[in-house]
């Protein structure tokens, strides 16, 4: 029998994991929301940022805060540039046309970093830190770190969406791009602008992601299912709903683990999809289908 | 030497039916199939388990294409009502969630091992070389067959409801069709395809492994279809004969490239085919044998539209 500490330790480990999974989530779907297309170069874009973050953690050796600043920062600008470069044509030819080229794009970027790095595991410089524990719970203070990092900044992107000038003309976008663009805000700089907060968030979840384990280039594409699953439960475009159902596919997947084998955590997110979609197409917080 | 083009053909061949299946959902009905490697998977793990415990090969062939057909059908009934880009998500969780079960279902698949031994039509009693070449007679005859029938489907009432459909889901409820079950049709007849293809992939090469599923497979199958032309069966074709001597010729091109690793030379040649869709997508969008009647440009267009 599982006890009660044991099902409590797997949903605050799922809490954590689905916090992290929540920046890449919302990079997926406020993509989605403004550009019309899923964009599944998110992936390559996580393994770019975890790639950008270790070289500035353990090759120059800077501290956790600047690195998760460099892996935003250099994940959102590669995000930017591959757009105009392979994206941005494409999407007026149609929606298939985009969403093809963006796999292709993903994987062409997953191997520039293979071609760079190598296929080997590579670790962050972390101090080692013995976990705490309350009353019978574990917790890592990296991960409380990691936690930290992914709140802080899905909330300053809350703030910017809601509180700024930009932030607000990016809703109009998403809400009505015809409109928007009638209304005099310049819809190309609005798409270069959530493309780069949105692979930023990609690159930094791609970083944190790696913080707990190790990153090789295939680190973003592995999460790619629990993303997708995220996204779709709280209703693609929805940024809220993807928050929401990250934390949900995070504790589900770490339950999981109670009837499945550890390797089957992949296989929840997928299920997770398919019963949204049967049920309930729009998600939590969805309001498009 | 000629044993390798031999090979070399019959990959060309298996891709050329993977190509087929892709473009009836695809380019006729306008649904993506981002997994087909899962089906193709299924196909070929159903022949490996049924053929290794004493079922005939032909059986095996026909079961592998039957289950990945049931299993498509199942596929387009969840998503067929929403739109494109769910289908999209679903097809592409639905390879890799095929691909993790067959990594960790080792008492079913050996896990990542892969199984081995899989028979092939009278392997150890003919040559290396005849064998081949029996094998690249079954897999023309297979692939005249299956062009044949998908000819002969987009010819009739049946393909022009599934173009109906392509262009204008709406238009076609409206002249009373029923779209769901002509989606579901058109995508479990595809999925059969690639399940048929995935089966003789393993009598060919005695041999399956999930790492043969990965999403590269999925990406080097679109990338034949779009350099043939998208909505052309013989575009298909001629696109998966192409790429495969595109895989094959940088092979020939690695000792070229000694500094690099072997991890980095096929990291360079992934790169190459990414690079090469995503160039091909821009520049030459109705492929090289755009799919006739009617003008290139507009039925690119509707088929890309959702």
């Amino acid at each position: 029998m599982t006890s009660a500490i044991e099902v409590a330790q797997l949903v605050l480990n799922g809490i954590m994991a689905g916090a992290i999974l929540s920046a890449p989530a919302i990079g997926f779907t406020a993509i989605y929301a403004v550009l019309r297309f899923p964009n599944f170069a998110v992936a390559s874009h996580m393994t770019v940022g975890a790639f950008a973050g270790y070289v500035a953690n353990v090759d120059l050796h800077w501290p956790l805060l600047p690195s998760a600043i460099v892996a935003f920062a250099i994940a959102g600008l590669t995000g930017v540039v591959s757009d105009m470069v392979a994206l941005r044509s494409l999407r007026s030819v149609g929606l298939i046309a985009a969403t093809i080229a963006s796999v292709a794009l993903t994987i062409a970027l997953e191997n520039l970093v293979r071609l760079a790095f190598g296929n080997s595991l590579r670790d962050y410089d972390l101090p080692i830190q013995r976990d705490w524990r309350f009353i019978g719970l574990r917790v890592g203070p990296q991960q409380l770190q990691d936690l930290a990092i992914s709140a802080a900044a899905v909330l300053a992107l809350f703030g910017f969406l809601s509180f700024t000038r930009l932030g607000r003309a990016m809703r109009a976008v998403a809400d009505n791009p015809v409109l928007a663009s009638i209304r005099g805000i310049d819809t190309q700089r609005i798409g270069h602008l959530v493309n780069f907060t949105a692979m930023g968030m990609a690159g930094l979840g791609g970083m944190l992601l790696g913080l707990d384990t190790s990153i090789d280039p295939l680190t973003g594409f592995r999460a790619i299912l629990a993303i997708f699953a995220a996204a779709v439960l709280g209703g693609l475009g929805s940024i809220p709903g993807a928050v929401l159902g990250a934390l949900v596919i995070g504790v589900a997947e770490e339950l999981s683990q109670l009837a499945l084998p550890p390797d089957y955590r992949t296989v929840v997110g997928f299920l997770a999809i398919l019963l949204v979609l049967s049920f309930k197409p729009s998600g939590i917080l969805g309001l498009r289908t | 030497m000629l044993t390798y083009l031999v090979t070399m053909s019959v990959t060309a061949g298996l891709y050329a039916l993977m190509a087929l299946g892709v473009n009836l959902t695809w380019g006729m009905t306008g649904m993506v199939n981002l997994g087909l490697a899962g089906f193709f998977a299924v196909g070929g793990y159903t022949t490996a388990l049924l053929t290794k415990s004493g079922a005939a090969i032909p059986v095996g062939v026909l079961a592998g294409g039957a289950v990945a057909a049931a299993t498509g059908a199942i596929v387009a009934l969840v998503t067929a009502r929403l739109r494109a880009d769910y289908l999209a998500i679903v097809t592409l969780g639905f390879s890799e969630s095929i691909r993790i079960a067959a990594s960790n279902e080792i008492w079913l698949t050996n896990g990542s091992d892969g199984i081995a031994g899989i028979p092939g039509p009278w392997r150890g009693t003919i040559s290396p070389l005849q064998f081949n070449l029996l094998f690249l007679t079954i897999v023309v005859l297979v692939l005249v067959a299956v062009f044949a029938l998908l000819h002969r489907l987009g010819v009739a009432p049946f393909g022009r409801v599934l173009r109906a459909i392509r262009d204008d889901e709406d238009v076609a409820a409206v002249a009373g069709k029923h779209v769901l079950v002509f989606k579901v049709k058109a995508f479990a007849l595809g999925a059969a395809v690639l399940g048929v293809a995935g089966a003789l992939y393993a009598h060919a090469t005695s041999f399956i492994a999930p790492d043969i599923f990965a999403p590269l497979l999925t990406l080097n199958i679109i990338l034949a279809l779009v350099a043939g032309g998208v909505g052309n069966n013989a575009g298909a074709v001629l696109g998966a004969v192409l790429i495969v001597a595109l895989l094959e010729g940088t092979r020939f091109a690695a000792p070229l490239l000694g500094f690099l690793s072997p991890a980095q030379i096929a990291a360079a040649r992934e790169l190459l085919i990414a690079v090469l869709l995503l160039a091909l997508l821009r520049v030459l969008p109705g492929g090289i044998l755009p799919e006739r009647a009617g003008g290139t440009a507009r039925r690119y267009t509707s088929v890309h539209k959702s």
